[in-house]
């Protein structure tokens, strides 16, 4: 696994304790001792260490490689995930995952965002960055739930929408627009969970809905931190001063009103343990589908969303 | 995301046409052509290039003396101002910005917005200004962008956006990001009480103003030349790597892969506007 750079001298650790394992058996000494000693050292180091990031940080952790991604999640969470597939119009972009499934007695659709996990995969995925066909795809996906009464499930994770000759050529900034327009007149719930990065209006492109959750580790951003400072301060590496500045991790985007409620993730984050990961979103996503299934006026979950978005933005007057 | 190739191209951008009002200032040097132009007779042209139809971008006044009736403009909101709740501070706090560019503009954010008259017909209208920090949506664009379309739902008026905007604005965070949402969900509340929305969109429209409002219009108007693109040129080029193609991402490029209805000229601008809201309007009266 991909070790970041502020986890090295934990890293140090697994990989001494590694060692001992390994001499232990070879040589046929009691080494048991020692071991559970520097175990008992790592775990308190990565509690230091995970209790005092800095956004910079937290932006590192929200874009691991071994992050649990959409698909895998949806597969945890759902009692049979059926992919779905398509635009109807273009052709299926990979960064975008959708299907039905069951979760509970519920029966949802689900859309996420899709990065892979290593180059070839990231290649096939556009490392999550979606084209037009990806939005009108999630947006097909969406008006079926709506025709079918299906509580919509979005997962975000994101660098943004792709930036491209044929994503523009299809009309990239339409696609998004026509997505946030549609997705606040949905007259089932919609219920969005930032998984890793939010990227600008990429992210925002399935995320207007009812309730909005922050994993720990994630982050959710107007731009970049480095696309920020390179602009403001024509220097890409000042992002750890507008990693801070922008804020943008889940306690910031909670207070500024934005999303709902964080998920705790393992300690360490989500990359740690996947099932751990997706047990906490599971246990969130069905209390709020209990929840929605007792309302039954599609006015109110119209209303509820219209409201959530109507108050976000500071002003004098 | 495509304001980066607004700042990167501050130094050699286009003057803006308020430079050119500068007292004094009486000859004007067509952008495109070079033709050296009489600043009354480029004035009196819509300030569209008479030699080469270049079309100089301009203010929310300018627009306003162009197609709508002569003081017909009835402005709402005018004191919604922007706060800075972030204390954001880069090489300039955003406070100081502000200050700047309310000083420089005599108004306090980057739309205007009111009730004006088009022939006669009642309109709700919003010009945004790009003069005024690039156009970048905040708060107060988004809450005036919000109010107007609400408007339009009350009054049944219909509604008419001018854009002109590098997107969303960075030193408000993620609440600028937000002003899409809430702008787009806006029109779907006037899409459900049938009223007709035209969106004008004017040079350069990037980012999250093209990734809302912008794109959403009944009909989508634009003028010759216009920028119009989500991820501006320069990021794309970034990212590709290779050179783009002319034309790329302009008004005649989106005309052509059926992103916007029409590319008017400027001086048919009114005209058009005033057929169209009478052909779509269903709640006005009958001619
Ligand atoms: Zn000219």
């Amino acid at each position: 696994m991909k070790t970041l750079a502020f986890e090295a001298p934990l890293q140090e650790l697994y990989e001494k304790i590694a060692q001992l394992k390994q001499l232990s058996l070879e040589g046929d000494v009691d080494l048991s001792r020692e071991i559970e000693r520097i175990e008992a050292r790592a775990d308190t180091l990565k509690k230091t260490i995970y209790t005092d990031l800095s956004p910079a940080q937290v932006v590192q952790i929200s874009r691991h490689p071994n992050r649990p991604d959409s698909s895998s999640l949806f597969r945890l969470i759902l009692e049979n995930f059926i992919e779905l597939h398509g635009d109807r119009a273009f052709r299926d972009d990979p960064s975008i995952v959708a299907g039905v499934g069951f979760l509970k007695k519920h029966r949802v659709m689900v859309i996420g965002h899709q990065k892979g996990h290593d180059t070839k995969e990231n290649i096939y995925r556009n490392f999550g960055m979606p084209h037009p066909e990806g939005y009108r795809k999630a947006l097909r996906l969406m008006k079926m739930a709506e025709k079918f009464s299906m509580p919509i499930v979005t997962f975000i994770d994101t660098p943004g929408a792709f930036p491209g000759l044929g994503a523009e050529e299809r009309g990239q900034a339409e696609a998004i627009a026509r997505n946030l327009r549609e997705m606040a007149g949905l007259t089932v719930p919609v219920i969005t969970v930032v998984i890793g990065e939010g990227g600008s209006g990429g992210a925002l492109g399935i995320g207007v809905s009812n309730k909005v959750y922050m994993m720990e580790y994630a982050v959710y951003s107007v731009i970049s931190p480095e696309g920020c400072a390179s602009i403001l301060f024509h220097d890409a590496a000042k992002s750890d001063v507008t990693s801070k500045s922008l804020k943008i991790t889940a306690t910031d985007i909670v207070a500024l009103g934005v999303a709902d409620d964080v998920i705790k993730e393992p300690l360490g984050g989500a990359h740690y343990d996947w099932e751990a990961a997706a047990a906490s979103i599971k246990k969130v996503v069905l209390k709020n589908l209990n929840a929605y299934k007792k309302i039954t006026d599609v006015k109110k979950i119209q209303e509820e969303r219209y409201m959530k978005f109507r108050k976000m933005g500071q002003f004098s007057e | 995301m495509s304001i980066v190739d607004w700042f990167a191209n501050k130094e050699k951008r286009r003057p803006s046409s308020k430079k050119l009002n500068i007292p004094g200032d009486l000859w004007v040097k067509c952008l495109a052509c070079s033709e050296v132009l009489f600043l009354k007779d480029l004035e009196s042209n819509f300030k569209v290039c008479p030699k080469c139809a270049y079309h100089f971008r301009i203010s929310p006044e300018e627009r306003l003396k162009f197609l709508f009736d002569a003081d017909s403009f009835e402005e709402t909101n005018a004191g919604i101002g922007p706060v800075d709740f972030l204390t954001f501070t880069d090489t300039e706090a955003y406070a100081d910005r502000i200050k700047r560019a309310q000083k420089k503009s005599g108004v306090k954010d980057a739309v205007r917005t009111g009730r004006a008259l088009l022939k006669g017909k009642a309109v709700n209208v919003a010009i945004m200004d790009f003069g005024f920090m690039g156009g970048s949506m905040g708060s107060v664009v988004g809450e005036k962008i919000t109010r107007l379309i609400e408007a339009g739902v009350e009054n049944k008026h219909p509604v008419i956006i001018f854009t002109a905007s590098g997107g969303a604005r960075m030193q408000e965070g993620i609440l600028s990001l937000m002003q899409m949402a809430k702008t787009s969900a806006a029109l779907s509340r006037l899409a459900a009480v049938s009223v007709p929305y035209i969106s004008v969109v004017c040079d350069p429209t990037t980012g999250g103003t093209s990734a809302s409002f912008a794109m959403l219009g009944d009909v989508n108007l634009t003028e010759p030349g216009t920028l119009i693109s989500f991820a501006g040129p320069r990021v794309i080029e970034q990212t590709i790597r290779q050179k783009l193609p002319k034309g790329f991402q302009r008004a005649e490029f989106l005309l052509e892969h059926g992103m916007v209805d029409r590319v008017v000229p400027r001086c048919e601008m009114r005209q058009l506007l005033f057929d169209l809201v009478m052909l779509l309007d269903p709640h006005g009266a009958e001619i």
